[in-house]
């Protein structure tokens, strides 16, 4: 069975690029566009892995994590957050809210990839 | 694929940046609006981060500025002021203009993009200096290091303690363990110290560590990159070891008992029991409780992994690494093997026999180097299955283009190792179903693309190994069996019935049937069958099996099963009578007792019950002509035959047996159901049961009735 990922971003080019790259390597994707969004699109359904942006209207990455490591479907899922350079705090924040790890934006396909098979397996 | 997320890139850009000018332009009126703050400080960071993964990079410098002015501004750090919104106006159509491309001429409103990003730059640094970012590691960017580090193996000793709650942030442990292994020759110790006693227990909670001894050439910055997520969810270190400092190879220095002995001071008895009464290091450390004996194995597995590396880079340096020697010479050592188990068998039973325990310990000895002798000695004549492989590439390029069709070969799995004469053997049942798949399998470009295939066929070859056995699979795409004419074939030649209710798979294993294959009219329309029955009986001495399985018009995959030897069989001792037998241990399933009471209850039909699964039995005392009245129990070998389950009825089951096969003499070669023979301990012969010919003769018998 292909891992299911759902990606999270409010920058619709990001998603696509995420979800493209993702594809393309056998991983079946799921989008949303903000942590509101993501939340209804789960609604308590698995998922393998979560890739997540932090900056994002309704509700944010950091309180993404923490909802989801809430339910008892995503207790252990992996989950990472894409920040800047820039957002160390949030890096820091979002690791306390549970997050698994993260990648800094710009990244390439292939970084983006490598961490999924990390996390993945 | 840049190119098209650019453009996808530019159109939200430009979405935003249209939102943009609204939430500037309201936030003029209502400064406080805290979401109006966060949604342009959003908007800036998607301009940005997006920006840069699009490759516009201009863009992402410049709007980093912004950014940053504006969360300062969400932060309550910087007031928001009509001169702000201004600039930021300013800088929005700057975005603007930089997305449309390169605009050589003259900045729109008078202030170029550098002024703009300058009086940014002021804005944010007028209230604090702004962090100095150092570089950061990415993660998934591994082998970053600098290259003088890499290129040489390295060992690296290294100590992963997970904090508890490690599995509350979505890492599987297991995972990094795994990555460590692929960089290298890796070698874990799991500490298990910390684990509290059941009732404690947390099953939410990690309380596992892991002592790993890695060999690398990749660095250590590729060990840091495997725990970035976890390094401050763990205690971790990671230290290089010094071959060097492990000491000189023992060989080298003479020990203290060794000089003793030398110099005729003590006696080679004397030495070796004070030596088996001297208690090791790691025992004593661990009887007085100054370390666990989980620690003391990860120092010992630390210290054999030094030596082996050490070993292997001297073998390296030594530069020769492999020598040719003639077959023939390895067939003559590898009989002489085959001779010393047999004996060593013998020995045993001898040993065990008189009962004498010097004797007993001998062959204990006897029998531990014989069976490291036996396996090194069939690893050498283990061969890499490419090299049949690549013969095919030449055979399937040319037969493609006689016959006008367009085929490509793709192979999995060449490295796979099988014992030489397996190979060799191996090589005309696999060109001839390779020639079926070419010529009837796989169809004309024209065909294909009528039912919207591409032109070209695929034919894969893989092997694999499983078990003590090596699985070999061809696999086309073409059009594959025709159930139909198969069937109608199957009934002319009265091999079934007109209504007979087959499986896919039945009717599939017709294709192997001896005769089925030179019909001219089913090679025609059902495209398979020359000399299928050729290549099975070429399987079948080679004691593997081979199986078929199709879907029409998605292609057929053929599956061949070999032993990974033909030299040696693991096997099963049973007894009838006086005699004994061997069974293939690899065909054993299980063993159940049959008593006579049980048998009467199918009214001697020769079936037993096995956990509610009817299996049918065949006895073998019966098959054989063995006179006298069986045991009041018997036992019922379960093997697989044929892809279902047989039972074969003995009087004993005594056990496992390694066997060196000797073919019977030419006097008996028309003996079917018995494949070879093989010597005992007490030097009689046991024959061996070929439990697939067995059933099918059996089967037959009674299809005649």
């Amino acid at each position: 069975m292909n891992k299911r990922i759902m990606t999270v971003d409010d920058s619709a080019s990001i998603r696509q690029m995420v979800s493209f790259t993702l594809r393309d390597a056998g991983y079946e994707v799921v989008e949303a566009a903000d942590g509101r969004d993501a939340l209804a699109k789960l609604n308590g359904t698995a998922v393998h892995m979560v890739i997540t942006d932090l900056n994002m209207p309704n509700l944010d990455g950091i309180g993404l994590i923490r909802e989801l490591r809430k339910s008892p479907a995503h207790r252990f899922v992996p989950i990472i957050m894409l920040t800047t350079e820039s957002q160390d705090l949030k890096k820091q924040e979002g690791k306390a809210a549970g997050a698994t790890g993260w990648i800094v934006k710009p990244f390439k396909p292939d970084q983006l990839l490598a961490v999924a098979k990390k996390v993945l397996g | 694929m840049t190119i098209d997320h650019g453009q996808a890139f530019v159109e939200e850009a430009r979405e935003l940046l249209a939102e943009l000018e609204n939430s500037l332009l309201e936030l003029e009126e209502t400064p406080g609006d805290k979401e109006l703050i966060g949604g342009i400080f959003r908007a800036m960071h998607t301009i940005k981060g997006s920006g840069a993964m699009f490759g516009f990079d201009d863009i992402a410098a410049f709007t980093h500025e912004v950014e940053t002015v504006y969360d300062k501004v969400r932060e309550g750090q910087l007031p928001v002021t009509t001169e702000l919104i201004n600039l930021t106006l300013h800088a929005k159509d700057q975005i603007r203009l930089m997305l449309d491309g390169p605009h050589p001429g003259e900045a729109p409103n008078g202030l170029t993009p550098g002024e703009i990003a300058a009086a940014f730059h002021a804005l944010a640094a007028g209230k604090e200096a702004r962090e100095s970012a150092p570089p950061k590691r990415q993660p998934g960017s591994e082998g970053a290091s600098p290259p003088s580090l890499q290129g040489r193996d390295a060992t690296y000793r290294i100590r992963f303690v997970p904090s508890r709650n490690i599995f509350l942030s979505g890492t599987n442990p297991l995972l990094l363990l795994d990555e460590l292994r692929a960089l290298g020759e890796c070698e874990v110790v799991a500490q298990l110290d910390n684990i509290p006693s059941l009732e404690d227990m947390n099953p939410e909670e990690c309380y596992v560590g892991w002592d790993i001894v890695l060999t690398t050439d990749r660095g250590i910055n590729a060990i840091k990159d495997v725990f970035i997520f976890v390094e401050d969810d763990c205690r971790l270190t990671i230290e290089t070891v010094d071959p060097e400092a492990h000491g000189e190879p023992e060989a080298t220095r003479k020990r203290l008992g060794e000089i003793l002995l030398e110099r005729g001071d003590i006696q080679g008895e004397e030495l070796s029991k004070a030596l088996s009464e001297q208690k090791r290091l790691g025992e004593t450390l661990v009887e007085k409780g100054v370390t666990t004996s989980e620690k003391v194995a990860s120092a010992l597995t630390e210290q054999e992994h030094v030596r082996r590396a050490r070993e292997r880079s001297q073998a390296k340096d030594d530069g020769a690494s492999s020598i040719r020697v003639p077959a023939d010479k390895l067939d003559v050592l590898v009989n002489l093997v085959g001779e010393l188990v047999t004996v060593q068998a013998r020995l045993t039973q001898t040993a065990s026999l008189l009962r004498d325990a010097e004797l007993a310990s001998v062959s204990e000895e006897v029998e531990r180097l014989t069976a490291e002798l036996r396996d090194n000695t069939l690893n050498i004549r283990m061969l890499p299955i490419g090299t049949t492989f690549g013969r095919f590439k030449r055979l399937i390029r040319d037969l493609s283009r006689e016959l006008g069709k367009e085929i490509e070969m793709t192979t999995e799995g060449a490295e796979t190792e099988l014992d030489k004469t397996v190979i060799e053997r191996l090589n005309d049942p696999l060109v001839h179903l390779i020639r079926n798949c070419i010529d009837h399998g796989i169809e004309t470009p024209e065909e294909r693309k009528n039912v919207n295939k591409p032109r070209t066929g695929t034919i894969h070859l893989s092997a694999v190994h499983s078990g003590a056995h090596v699985i070999i699979e061809i696999k086309d795409d073409g059009k594959g069996l025709d159930r139909e004419a198969i069937l109608s074939k199957a009934i002319d030649k009265g091999l079934i019935s007109p209504n007979a209710e087959m499986t896919n798979k039945e009717v599939s294993s017709f294709i192997f049937h001896p005769g089925f294959s030179t019909a001219k009219e089913v090679t025609n329309i059902s495209g398979r069958g020359v000399g299928m029955d050729v290549a099975k009986r070429a399987i079948d001495a080679l004691r593997g099996s081979i199986d078929i399985t199709s879907e029409k018009g998605k292609g057929t995959t053929v599956t061949i099963k070999l032993p990974l030897t033909l030299a040696i069989v693991e096997g099963l001792l049973v007894a009838l009578g006086a005699d004994n037998f061997v069974l293939p241990l690899s065909i054993v399933e299980e063993c159940v007792e049959l008593t006579r009471d049980d048998a009467a209850k199918f009214h001697r039909r020769n079936i037993a019950n096995i956990r509610g699964e009817i299996v049918p039995y065949i006895r073998l005392r019966h098959e054989f002509g063995i006179q006298g009245e069986p045991p009041p129990i018997e036992q019922i070998v379960v093997a697989g035959v044929n892809g279902s389950r047989i039972g074969l009825v003995v009087d004993k089951v005594i056990g496992e047996h390694q066997t060196v096969i000797k073919n019977l003499g030419r006097f008996y070669k028309n003996i079917e159901a018995v494949s070879g023979a093989t010597i005992l301990g007490d030097g009689t012969v046991a024959l061996i049961v070929d439990a697939a010919k067995l059933a099918t003769n059996v089967e037959a018998a009674e299809a005649r009735f």
